[in-house]
C-alpha cells in the first residue's frame, strides 16, 4: 500500500512542479492543488497506514484492544485540507482579478514592479 | 432557470432542510454532523431558493446582511472558549450543564461552539454566493 | 490561572469580531482599532514582566496534558515577540488613523489587521508544530488580503509572487510536520527535543532540518528565496508595508530560531555551517541588491532581507553571545525598519511618489522629519549612540569569539554599504533640490488635517524615541536578549517546563 501511495505522491508532486513553473496562472493554480493533494498524501503513507479499529476505548475497558488506526493524522491532512482549500479559493479569486487587471493570464506579463522599478506603473493610477 | 418545478419544491424544501440542518448540528457532538455540515445544509437550503427565485427575493426571507451572521457565529465560538476561565479552567476546556434538556441534549461549551460555527459557515458561504450573484446581475 | 497567556492572541481575535458587527462604519471600527491595539500592548507588557520575573509559562488548552494537547508555551523568545508585536501593532494602528484611505478601511482593512495580529501572536505562543502551521495560516491569508486589498496593478502582481511562493513553504512546512510525526510520533517540541537525540536514524534528521530550513527561510526571505519580498512589499500601502516589514519575515525568523535552538541540535556541525554560509549571503545579496534600486520602499525592502542575515548569523553561531545578539538585533530591527517605512508614507503623503528621481528638497521644508529619518536610518547602519551598533557589535563579537572571521568581515562591510544606502535616500530624498518638473504633485504640510499630521508623526516619533532609549540605554536589553539566549541555549530549561520533568 505505501508502495502505491509513494509512487501517487510522486506523480502529484512532479506534475504540479511541473505546472507551477508554467506561465500561465491556471496552470499554476492547477499545480498548487495538486501539490496541495501530495502533500496530504504523504502524511498519510509516512504516519503508518494501518488496517484497524478507529481509536476508541470500548465501554468497561481502560486501554485500546487490538490493531487501530492512528486518528491523530487524518486530523492533520482535515485541518490541511480545510486550510488548503481556502487558500487555494483565495489564490483562484486574486489570479482572477489579476486577469482583469492585467489582461492576460501569462506571468511574464505580470513583472511590472521588478522591470518598471523607477517608473510609475501605468495600471495603478 | 425558473423552473416551475424548482420553485414549487424549494418552497417545502427550504423549511424543511433548515430543520434538518439543525438537527445536524444538534446530533454532532457524538454522532457524525455537527456546525460545520448544518451551517452548509442551511446555505444550501438558501442558495436553492435562490436559484429559483432570484436574489432580491432571498433578501426578503433572509434579512441580515452574511457579515453581521459571519460576526455573530464567530463571537458565539470564541466566547465559548474564553467561558471556562471564569470557572478558573484553562482556555478551551470543556464545561457543561449537568442536566439533560429535551431537543439540545447535552448543554455546554462545545455545543455552543459548534452553533457559532454554524452560523460562521452560513454567514460566509451566504456571502460568498450574495457577492457572486449581484456582480452577475 | 495561567489563561491570561492566550490574550495576546483571544484579545486581538474579539476586537476585530467586534469591528465585523460595525462593517462599513468606519469611525467606530477606527476607534475601537485604537483602543484595542493599545489595551494589547499593556497586556503585553504586564506579560512579559510577568514571563521575566516568573520563568517560562505553560497553557494547556483545554486542560490536556503536555505531550497530547495543544500548548502554549512562552518564553523569554516569545516574550520579545509578543512584546514587539504589540508596539508594531500600536504604532501601525495610530499610522493607520492618519494615513489609510476609506475605501480600504471600508473594505474591512481593521479586521483583517487585528486577525493578522492574532496569527503572528499565535505563531509566536505555540509550543506545538502542526499548530504553528494552523497559526502561519491565520496570518498569512489576512496579510494576502491586505496586500490585494486596494486592487492595484502592481498590488496585484506582487500579490501572486508573495501568494504562491509562501503557499509552496506552506505546503514543505507540513510535509516537514508529517513526515516528523511518522518518525517521533509526536508534535509537541519539548517532546520532539526529546525524542530526536534518541533516534537510530541521524541521516533523516539532517533531511528534516533542511525541509525546516527551507520552509521556514521562504517566510524569512533568506539568500536564494527572498525574491518574493522586494516584488510585494513596497506595493501596498505605507502602514500595509510597515507591519509587513517589521513582522511577517520576523515570525519565520523566530521559527527559525526556535527550531534550530530546540529540535535540530543533533548535528550543529552540519546545519548550523550552513546557516552561517547562508547567512552571509542574504547580507551580501540584500544590500547589494539595495544598491541598485532607486525607489524609498524598495531599496527599504532590500536592507530587510541583508538584516534577516545577521539574525541568521546569530543563529548560526550558536554561542550565548550569538544567540543573544540575534534576538536583540530582532528586536531592534522591527522597530527601526517600520519607522522607516512610516518616515516613507510621510514622505509620499506630502510628495505624491516613492520614486528618488522625482523626489528632493524634504529637509528644507521639514527639518523635523529628516531628523525623524535620520534616527532610525542611522540606527539601521550601526552607528554608535543608537540601537543598530549594539545589535551588529554583539554579533561581530560573537564571530569573533567562535573564530568567524569570514561572517565578520562580510558583516562589517555590509553595515558599511548599509549606511550607502541610508546616505543615498538622504541625499535624494531630503538632501537635493527637487526639480521643478515634479513639483507639481506636492501638498505641504499645512494643506493636511491637523488631526492627520499628529497621527502620522506620533508613532514616527514613538519608536525613534524607543531606538535612543535602547541606544542609550542598552544594558536591561542586552541583558534581557542574554537571558532569552540562556534559555535557548539549554533546552532542557524549556522541556521541563512543559512535560514538567517527566523524563
Amino acid at each position: 500500500m505505501e508502495f502505491v501511495l509513494a509512487i501517487i505522491v510522486g506523480i502529484l508532486a512532479t506534475s504540479a512542479f511541473y505546472l507551477m513553473l508554467r506561465r500561465s496562472l491556471v496552470k499554476v493554480i492547477l499545480g498548487m492543488v495538486f501539490l496541495g493533494n501530495a502533500v496530504n498524501l504523504t502524511i498519510f503513507s509516512v504516519a503508518r497506514v494501518t488496517k484497524g479499529l478507529a481509536a476508541f476505548i470500548p465501554e468497561n475497558a481502560s486501554t485500546l484492544e487490538g490493531t487501530y488506526a492512528d486518528p491523530l493524522p487524518q486530523a492533520l491532512i482535515l485541518t490541511a485540507i480545510v486550510i488548503g482549500f481556502g487558500t487555494q479559493a483565495f489564490a483562484i479569486a486574486l489570479f482572477r482579478k489579476a486577469f482583469q487587471k492585467v489582461g492576460d493570464d501569462d506571468l511574464d506579463k505580470m513583472n511590472s514592479t521588478d522591470i518598471m522599478c523607477n517608473e510609475d506603473i501605468p495600471g495603478d493610477k | 432557470m425558473r423552473s416551475i418545478i424548482l420553485r414549487t419544491m424549494t418552497m417545502y424544501l427550504l423549511p424543511l432542510l433548515l430543520i434538518f440542518s439543525v438537527f445536524l448540528l444538534f446530533r454532532g457532538h457524538n454522532h457524525p454532523g455537527g456546525g460545520f455540515v448544518g451551517g452548509l445544509v442551511a446555505s444550501a437550503a438558501y442558495s436553492l431558493y435562490l436559484l429559483g427565485f432570484g436574489i432580491d427575493k432571498v433578501k426578503t426571507i433572509f434579512r441580515l446582511q452574511p457579515i453581521k451572521v459571519l460576526a455573530f457565529g464567530l463571537f458565539l465560538a470564541a466566547s465559548s472558549t474564553v467561558f471556562p476561565i471564569l470557572f478558573g479552567k484553562p482556555l478551551m476546556t470543556g464545561v457543561w450543564y449537568e442536566h439533560k434538556l429535551p431537543i439540545v441534549g447535552s448543554l455546554g461549551t462545545p455545543t455552543v461552539f459548534d452553533t457559532g460555527v454554524y452560523f460562521t459557515v452560513l454567514g460566509v458561504t451566504l456571502n460568498i454566493i450574495f457577492t457572486l450573484f449581484e456582480d452577475k446581475e | 490561572m495561567n489563561s491570561i497567556l492566550a490574550m495576546p492572541v483571544v484579545f486581538p481575535l474579539f476586537i476585530g469580531i467586534i469591528m465585523l458587527f460595525f462593517w462599513k462604519h468606519r469611525s467606530i471600527q477606527r476607534i475601537i482599532n485604537a483602543l484595542g491595539s493599545t489595551i494589547t500592548l499593556v497586556l503585553a507588557i504586564y506579560l512579559t514582566w510577568y514571563v521575566k520575573t516568573s520563568g517560562i509559562q505553560c497553557l494547556y488548552i483545554g486542560a490536556w496534558k503536555a505531550p497530547f494537547g495543544i500548548i502554549f508555551t512562552a518564553d523569554l523568545l516569545t516574550m520579545t515577540m509578543i512584546l514587539v508585536s504589540a508596539i508594531i501593532g500600536f504604532a501601525t494602528s495610530i499610522y493607520s488613523l492618519g494615513t489609510m484611505d476609506e475605501t480600504r478601511e471600508h473594505f474591512g482593512y481593521y479586521p483583517l489587521l487585528q486577525i493578522m495580529i492574532m496569527g503572528i501572536n499565535g505563531s509566536f505562543m505555540t509550543g506545538d508544530l502542526f499548530n504553528m502551521f494552523v497559526w502561519f495560516e491565520v496570518l498569512l491569508i489576512s496579510s494576502f488580503s491586505l496586500v490585494a486589498l486596494g486592487g492595484k496593478r502592481s498590488q496585484l502582481e506582487g500579490a501572486i509572487k508573495y501568494v504562491i511562493l509562501n503557499l509552496l513553504s506552506s505546503s514543505l512546512f507540513v510535509v516537514g510536520v508529517g513526515i516528523l510525526y511518522g518518525i517521533t510520533g509526536g508534535l509537541n517540541m519539548a517532546d520532539l527535543a526529546r525524542k530526536i537525540p534518541m533516534l537510530p536514524n541521524k541521516g533523516i534528521v539532517n533531511v528534516m532540518a533542511m525541509f525546516f530550513l527551507v520552509s521556514f527561510g521562504i517566510k524569512a526571505a533568506i539568500f536564494p528565496l527572498f525574491f518574493w519580498l522586494p516584488a510585494s512589499y513596497h506595493t501596498p500601502p505605507a502602514a500595509v508595508s510597515a507591519i509587513f516589514a517589521g513582522m511577517l519575515t520576523k515570525v519565520g525568523v523566530y521559527a527559525l530560531f526556535r527550531v534550530f535552538t530546540l529540535i535540530f541540535v543533533t548535528d550543529v556541525a552540519f546545519t548550523h555551517t550552513i546557516i552561517i554560509i547562508i547567512a552571509m549571503l542574504t547580507m551580501l545579496s540584500g544590500v547589494l541588491g539595495a544598491a541598485s534600486q532607486m525607489e524609498f520602499r524598495r531599496i527599504l525592502s532590500f536592507h530587510i532581507i541583508s538584516q534577516i542575515g545577521y539574525m541568521i548569523l546569530g543563529l548560526g553561531l550558536m554561542t550565548p553571545l550569538g544567540i543573544a545578539g540575534g534576538v536583540f538585533y530582532i528586536f531592534h530591527h522591527i522597530i527601526v525598519k517600520t519607522n522607516l517605512f512610516f518616515v516613507s508614507g510621510v514622505v509620499n503623503e506630502l510628495k505624491g511618489t516613492y520614486l528618488l528621481k522625482k523626489l528632493g528638497g524634504v529637509l528644507k521644508l521639514y527639518p523635523l522629519l529628516g531628523l525623524l529619518f535620520l534616527i532610525p536610518a542611522l540606527s539601521l547602519g550601526g552607528v554608535p549612540p543608537l540601537s543598530g551598533f549594539w545589535a551588529k557589535y554583539t554579533v561581530a563579537v560573537a564571530a569573533v569569539e567562535k573564530g568567524e572571521y569570514l561572517a565578520l568581515a562580510v558583516s562589517l562591510f555590509v553595515g558599511l554599504l548599509t549606511l550607502f544606502s541610508m546616505i543615498k535616500i538622504w541625499n535624494e530624498v531630503f538632501w537635493k533640490e527637487q526639480k521643478a518638473e515634479f513639483a507639481a504633485e506636492q501638498q505641504t504640510l499645512r494643506q493636511l488635517p491637523k488631526f492627520k499630521i499628529a497621527m502620522m508623526f506620533a508613532p514616527i516619533i514613538f519608536l525613534a524615541a524607543i531606538t535612543l532609549f535602547i541606544g542609550l540605554n542598552p544594558e536591561p536589553f542586552l541583558n534581557y536578549a542574554n537571558e532569552a539566549a540562556h534559555q535557548l541555549l539549554n533546552p532542557s530549561i524549556y522541556i521541563n517546563a512543559v512535560l514538567g520533568g517527566a523524563q
